[in-house]
């Protein structure tokens, strides 16, 4: 079963006359099953995300798309079943614990420090890969608080460069407007050098133009700095083009997962989307 | 976003060491070199009386600082921050008067001993948050004001505590002069550090965990640690500013420490700016100045209408009211505190007269 699992994007990259990267799962979900009082928001849901990949998650509104991220990162724990994060079990973990072993997400409804500035935001993600403390800190000089500062700016300048808002590293994050903060939230997550990237929504509210940047920013992400990518997205365009791999929600279950053609073509997939056709349906009830 | 655009013409940052400077351009740090030049003659031109307010603003502002770095920056709330300050002034005492800790060794030992008790009274703060969290700082006032009446053997009870004059190797350090360098000395050292920390890893933490709790937690950030922290870190510079006024004072008493010297506390940084280190330092002194200036406001209606009784017998009410008065109006008009207004007026006058 897994090893089919793996089969298509090791296909695809030979296909592409890629590198065929080692196939190793950054995160295994098993079983995840996720209730609120009587509302059950995920059902046993299970799947695996291999590193190097572009994984998407998509599904009508109210699937349990952005429960799954949660549970993920660990904002909700899951009623049963596991999260493994590269083969180690994080579900019982706090999510600033999750973060430190790798673990980067954005969230759909904007979350950026209102007050500081990109710069500041983008330094905040680097709060684990820092070791100055309240009090080396306030010391600053001699302390090594200083040299360790400036090193991570040097690293947080990388990503300002590959985001492409030079322009706006002091501008105050709560001023800019809503694709800039978008960009600014990947580069905070993407500080944080996790080895799996959650996107929730990334280009949600968008529009085109801002799209097609945030889509090349996510594809590089993937392909240059070979991050693993799971997202989010509605914009089925987008999804199909970018991803590797894709799974269906649909009232918290799990109904299809695989490449983006076949996800396309499959018929509880279209059924979830579209609905059933009436004639399909009087057909059905005639049968039955 | 008004910071960035006052950087003068011709000023480039050719670095990431000169980009992350304590000021913002050279002349803005002379300036502050300047205003230091100035505070340390200051004794040689000042009467007593004027270093003696100094003083206070000096003691009452590293406190302040503490606060402001608990509710500017880290968005908690504080209701209990006389209490501590009226710890470290105890502490202090104590530790000179039972250990014969030197004056000067006693002070920051005061703000160790403070910080200890603010991480403990801190612990609500890792659950509590906004009125809940108030109506628990709330208590650990009421707390520390019944036990400064009661622990005989750290306070000296309800004739409180005598605390000694600064001693540095047999020579007194006595009187105004002499305490406003030892005063100015710790409010230099204090702001440095606050500043540092605000600019740092930590201080990054603390306004994260205020701007957005859930998305610091995201970034790795351990939130119970960092508000139980920033009471810690208040409450350090609570216990060294009330180590100081206890030292100025020379005694000690309970009665100092009551819950409107904490409202007084956020007085300051509501006026002085929620989160800024230079503004801290202007809400304090505003608060401090400002009965001075409504008395001498006072004496000058007098002086055109001859003595007025009434106005005599309720002098010691509008001085109060006054600072009430000044805590709305500063909600009102200027919620953003003294800083703020500071850089409208240096934004004004470096784009004057095309400010648009």
């Amino acid at each position: 079963m897994s090893a089919d699992k793996n089969a298509a994007p090791v296909a695809r990259r030979e296909a592409e006359g890629r590198p065929v990267l080692e196939v190793r799962p950054v995160l295994q979900v098993r079983d995840v099953s996720l209730g609120f009082g009587g509302v059950r928001a995920l059902t046993e849901v299970s799947f695996e995300v291999n590193k190097g990949e572009l994984f998407s998650i998509i599904g009508p509104n109210g699937a349990g798309k952005t429960s799954m991220l949660n549970c993920i990162s660990g904002r909700y724990h899951p009623t049963s079943g596991r999260v493994l994060l590269n083969g180690r079990d994080v579900t019982d973990l706090t999510p600033n614990v999750r973060a430190t072993l790798g673990l980067g997400r954005t969230f759909q409804n904007l979350a950026l420090f209102g007050h500081m500035s990109v710069l500041d935001n983008i330094m905040v993600g680097r709060h684990h890969l820092l070791r100055n403390n309240a009090v080396t800190g306030a010391l600053y000089w001699g302390s090594g608080a200083r040299r360790e500062e400036l090193a991570h700016r040097r690293k947080v300048e990388d990503i300002i460069d590959f985001l492409e808002i030079a322009h706006i590293r002091k501008a105050v994050a709560g001023t800019l407007p809503y694709g800039l903060r978008k960009r600014v939230e990947l580069a905070r997550a993407m500080a944080v050098e996790p080895s799996i990237i959650l996107l929730d929504e990334p280009m949600a509210g968008m529009n085109l133009e801002e799209k097609e940047d945030m889509a090349r920013y996510i594809v590089d992400l993937n392909e240059e700095w070979g991050m693993t990518v799971v997202m989010i997205e509605h914009d089925m365009g987008v999804v199909m083009d970018i991803s590797q791999r894709v799974m269906v929600l649909e009232f918290g279950r799990k109904i299809a997962e695989g490449l983006p053609d076949e996800v396309m073509a499959n018929e509880r997939v279209k059924v979830a989307y579209l609905g059933i056709d009436d004639d399909e349906e009087a057909a059905g009830e005639s049968a039955a | 976003m008004i910071s960035s655009s006052l950087i003068p013409c011709g000023q480039f940052k050719t670095s990431y060491a000169a980009d992350t400077t304590l000021f913002l351009t050279p002349a803005s740090r002379n300036w502050c070199l300047f205003g230091i030049a100035v505070a340390l003659a200051a004794p040689l031109v000042l009467s007593n009386y004027l270093l003696a307010l100094l003083i206070q603003i000096g003691y009452y502002g590293i406190a302040a600082l503490g606060l402001n770095i608990l509710v500017g920056s880290t968005g908690q709330i504080s209701l209990g921050h006389a209490a501590f300050f009226g710890f470290g002034a105890f502490a202090s005492a104590w530790l000179n008067n039972s250990f014969g800790v030197p004056v000067l060794a006693a002070i920051p030992l005061a703000g160790v001993l403070t910080t200890l008790l603010g991480l403990l009274f801190g612990i609500p703060a890792g659950r509590l948050k906004g009125l809940y969290l108030a109506i628990a700082t709330f208590a650990s006032q009421f707390i520390l004001e019944d036990f400064f009446s009661r622990a005989n053997w750290f306070t000296g009870g309800s004739s409180g505590a005598q605390a000694n004059p600064i001693n540095v190797f047999g020579y007194e350090i006595g009187g105004d002069k002499g305490f406003f360098y030892v005063v100015l000395f710790f409010v230099l050292v204090m702001y440095l550090l606050g500043a540092n920390l605000l600019r740092t890893r930590d201080g990054r933490a603390f306004v994260a965990v205020r701007d957005h709790y859930l998305s610091a937690e995201v970034m790795g950030i351990n939130l119970t640690k960092y508000r139980i922290l920033s009471f810690g870190i208040s409450s350090f510079y609570a216990g060294v500013g009330g180590a100081l006024y206890g030292h100025y004072l020379g005694f000690v008493s309970a009665e100092g420490f009551t819950i409107l010297l904490s409202i007084q506390f956020l007085g300051m940084i509501i006026i002085g700016g929620m989160g800024s280190v230079m503004g801290t330092l202007m809400g304090t002194a505003f608060m401090v100045l400002l009965p001075e200036g409504t008395e001498a406001a006072v004496s000058t209606i007098k002086h055109f209408t001859g003595d007025i009784p009434a106005l005599t017998s309720a002098l010691a009410y509008i001085k109060e009211a006054a600072i009430g008065l000044a805590i709305v109006l500063f909600l009102i008009f200027e919620p953003d505190g003294l800083v703020h207004r500071w850089r409208l007026i240096k934004s004004y006058w470096k784009l004057y007269p095309f400010s648009y």
